[in-house]
């Protein structure tokens, strides 16, 4: 007898639903014991429907083929000495940024798949997130091992592991996703699966990975287009996690807003730096980020939330805000960074005259208006040998942990600044979304440990601002920081390049 | 005659990153120690599980193991993620062509009507052990601490998942893909008196909260004595009594076997020489996880072999333990 035909959707049930069955002897409720306390209800785990249907063997198959080709690639690029093939050795530092802020995030994500994908009862939202897990991991391994071979030859990239558990900037996106780990597993998925991984990692991973494209980066382009199809099947399980939970109960709804709220606000704050490293960092431009966020979060999103409005989902909160920062926030950033340049950990720059050119074409509302002339200003005083760095330490917002940068979207000259008070103790925030996010769950957010109140505690050694920078942040001040003009990485590479 | 290209050589700043330096010394390093060391995030939380607000985000407090330094896990097959899944597509590709043959040939008509029922009653019900195990080693990985150990907990835990499919695949391909070998499988597994004491075991172990206890539970003790159980001698007796065949289908969870014990006795034996306070909990748990583990297996292991199979599977387990260090 012919054995019968199965479609993969009765395949992949036979072989991966079916295997978890009823407790007879233990408290299934122990063994799954954090679905309830969200108040997230689910009803019936067997309405998950599969978002993708990858079996043990396939997912090992299709991933060596990914890996051999993509080692390759890394290996030809040390061999041939390709990071002579940038553009100009400002743009490493983007991808500076990338490894210290964003690698161990995929390290975060990591952890946190993994948790969802041991804890959830269901099997088939378990197993989805467990392969979401394994490919985060291949994420953080394969972007260490593209920049190991920039890690030789430039500098800044030695502490990474280091430096994202303490410097004053990198803990923005640590908080983020430390933020999303210690909410429970549903916040945990709207937060990353659905908030980040569906919507704003378009405005993460694109615009470095097109960066890299754009400016001869190689290895890093290369991890790019690898990991595409990873991503592709993340989308499809955040988007299959919001359905789900909007599905499964009415009193999800006002929950999940909630977390869409907070989480949207919160992704757009971390993108900031993206957003400066778009439009200040890559020496040939993809797009500004301006229009990366229309082209992404405006129209993508826009037609998303249109989708999502049958489950009574809305617009997320602050959404009008969010649209007039797309003129400012990368002004505003690069800004404080090429002020505090001696304190980051990568190097900074005044933007050369076609770039400010470009910079005005793309921001003609704004640019020549609110930020030019501090370019003008900085590029009169560098010229007088006052290169200027600030000697003081920024204050932090509690919630999202930037210093306060940002200004009155209705005022650019006007520093957004909002306070609350709570068991006594005030604390401050950048924005009205910061501040709500705190109210919420103010006692999660007094936890929070700000580089600036650690280091004025005393927590960070000292006594000096250089004491820290170099012995509890492992920075080479001066070698790995300060100005492009005349460090070490831009001297290299002229010796490298056979240029005076 | 060699023929030599010549390249430009540019002299590296410096060769690997700060902490791998500070590990292993001002040289080049390998991917595996790149890939691994110190990448897991170690200070400086900024808020506390909501979950277990008594524990750090990461926080090595999760056992009750203790160790100087928690990389000193070494996996000696240095599994990261690209070796890992490069590895295994290698043994999938066998088991694919296994599995291809298997059915090209109809080798199924070749067992007897009984051998496939004994295969359903004692082979395919071990897809919920493994789906166990891939829980246990999820636990593993999310609640663990240090890359080391929580990478190899990762690639254990899927691993199993891979295995399922396979049994389950198995069950298939006896039953002509309606999925009714799956079902009385199950059935067995929900109620068939030989397995309950095993059913119940997995479902301790799932809310069993200290990780490395559970690493002792799953990895080391009821994975050795049932491994040793099917995959050794009953498959030894299948090969005797007209089953040879199905060594086709589970040769890779031979080969996976091999594999991963390299790994949990190189983890055990670390872990064992550590200290005298390690050495004597890791063997309360063994001997706690192996009593009950005997205890479950036992009814399985009488039917499906015979009254000393039970001690044979427990001298294997006890050699490994010797050589790891404990009870001695």
């Amino acid at each position: 007898m012919a054995a019968k035909k199965l479609n993969i959707k009765d395949k992949y049930r036979l072989l991966t639903r079916d295997l978890d069955w009823e407790y007879s002897y233990a408290d299934r409720k122990e063994a799954f014991p954090y679905e309830d306390f969200e108040g997230i209800k689910i009803t019936d785990w067997s309405k998950w429907e599969d978002p993708f249907r990858l079996t043990m063997d396939a997912y090992w198959k299709y991933q060596a083929e990914k890996e051999k080709k993509l080692y390759a690639i890394f290996d030809a690029f040390a061999q041939n000495n390709a990071h002579l093939n940038v553009s100009d050795p400002r743009y490493i530092n983007a991808i500076k940024i990338f490894l210290t802020g964003v690698s161990p995030l995929e390290y975060q994500a990591y952890q946190g798949f993994a948790h969802t994908g041991r804890q959830f009862g269901g099997v088939g939202a378990r197993v989805a997130c467990q392969m979401q897990s394994l490919d985060e991991l291949r994420h953080v391994q394969t972007q260490i091992h593209a920049m190991s071979h920039f890690n030789k030859f430039f500098d800044g990239f030695q502490e990474y592991s280091h430096m994202h558990d303490r410097v004053w900037y990198l803990s923005v996106p640590k908080s983020f996703f430390n933020d999303a780990r210690t909410a429970g597993p549903f916040e945990f998925m709207i937060a990353i699966g659905f908030s980040f991984e569906y919507v704003l990692t378009n405005l993460l991973f694109v615009p470095f990975m097109s960066g890299a494209a754009h400016n001869g980066d190689m290895a890093t382009v290369t991890f790019g287009f690898s990991a595409q199809s990873d991503e592709a099947r993340h989308m499809t399980l955040g988007l299959e996690v919001i359905k789900f939970l909007l599905e499964q109960h009415e009193d999800n709804v006002e929950i999940v807003q909630k977390w869409i709220d907070k989480w949207f606000w919160r992704g757009s704050r971390l993108l900031t730096i993206v957003a400066m490293m778009m439009d200040y960092m890559l020496p040939n431009k993809v797009m500004s980020w301006k229009e990366a966020w229309e082209v992404y979060f405006e129209e993508a999103g826009g037609a998303l939330f249109k989708d999502l409005a049958r489950y009574g989902i809305r617009m997320p909160k602050y959404s009008d805000i969010i649209e007039k920062e797309k003129e400012h926030i990368s002004h505003q950033a690069w800004w404080t960074f090429y002020t505090h340049g001696h304190a980051a950990g990568f190097h900074t720059w005044i933007p050369t005259d076609e770039e400010l050119d470009w910079l005005s074409e793309k921001y003609p509302e704004t640019f020549d208006k609110y930020y030019r002339p501090r370019w003008e200003l900085a590029k009169e005083m560098e010229a007088k040998g006052e290169r200027f760095y600030t000697k003081g330490l920024p204050q932090l917002c509690t919630t999202c942990q930037i210093p306060m940068l940002f200004t009155e979207m209705d005022d650019p000259t006007q520093t957004s600044y909002r306070d609350t008070v709570y068991n006594g103790d005030r604390y401050h925030f950048c924005s009205d979304g910061c501040k709500d996010i705190f109210e919420d769950e103010p006692e999660k957010f007094v936890q929070s440990w700000l580089p600036v109140h650690q280091i004025f505690q005393g927590n960070c050694g000292g006594p000096d601002v250089g004491d820290i920078l170099s012995d509890f942040y492992h920075m080479n001040v001066g070698v790995d920081n300060m100005d492009m003009k005349g460090s070490p990485d831009e001297l290299r590479w002229k010796q490298w390049k056979g240029v005076a | 005659m060699s023929i030599e290209i010549k390249t430009a050589t540019l002299e590296p700043v410096r060769n690997t990153f700060a902490h791998i330096e500070r590990r292993f010394g001002d040289k080049p390093a390998t991917r595996y120690q790149e890939a691994t060391y110190d990448v897991q995030s170690e200070k400086y939380f900024h808020y506390r599980p909501l979950w277990q607000p008594e524990m750090e985000l990461n926080d090595p407090r999760r056992t009750a193991l203790v160790m100087e330094d928690w990389y000193a896990f070494k996996d000696p097959r240095q599994f990261y993620y690209g070796a890992y899944v490069q590895q295994r597509a290698k043994m999938q590709e066998v088991a694919e062509s296994n599995y291809a043959f298997f059915e090209k040939r109809d080798l199924k008509r070749l067992l007897s009507d009984d051998l496939q029922k004994q295969v359903i009653r004692y082979l395919i019900p071990l897809r919920h052990f493994e789906h166990t195990a891939n829980l246990n080693n999820m636990y593993s990985s999310s609640q663990g601490y240090g890359t080391a150990i929580t990478q190899a907990f990762l690639y254990d835990g899927m691993d199993r998942l891979g295995i399922a499919q396979y049994l389950s695949r198995i069950g298939l391909i006896l039953d002509g893909n309606t999925g009714d070998a799956l079902g009385e499988a199950k059935a067995y597994w929900m109620s068939e008196e030989i397995w309950q004491g095993v059913r119940a075991l997995c479902e301790e172990t799932t809310v069993t909260k200290d990780w490395f206890e559970l690493f002792i539970a799953q990895d080391v003790v009821m994975d050795a004595l049932m491994y040793d159980l099917v995959y050794n001698q009953y498959d030894a007796w299948l090969a005797d009594n007209g089953g040879q065949d199905i060594g086709m289908l589970t040769e890779f969870m031979q080969l996976w076997n091999k594999d991963n014990t390299r790994w949990a006795d190189a983890v055990l034996k670390t872990a064992a020489a550590e200290s005298a306070d390690n050495k004597a909990l890791l063997e309360g748990w063994v001997t706690s996880w192996k009593a009950k583990a005997v205890a479950a297996l036992k009814p399985l292991a009488e039917e499906m072999l015979d009254a000393e199979a039970m001690d044979k599977a427990v001298a294997a387990l006890d050699k490994r333990l010797t050589k790891a260090g404990l009870f001695k």
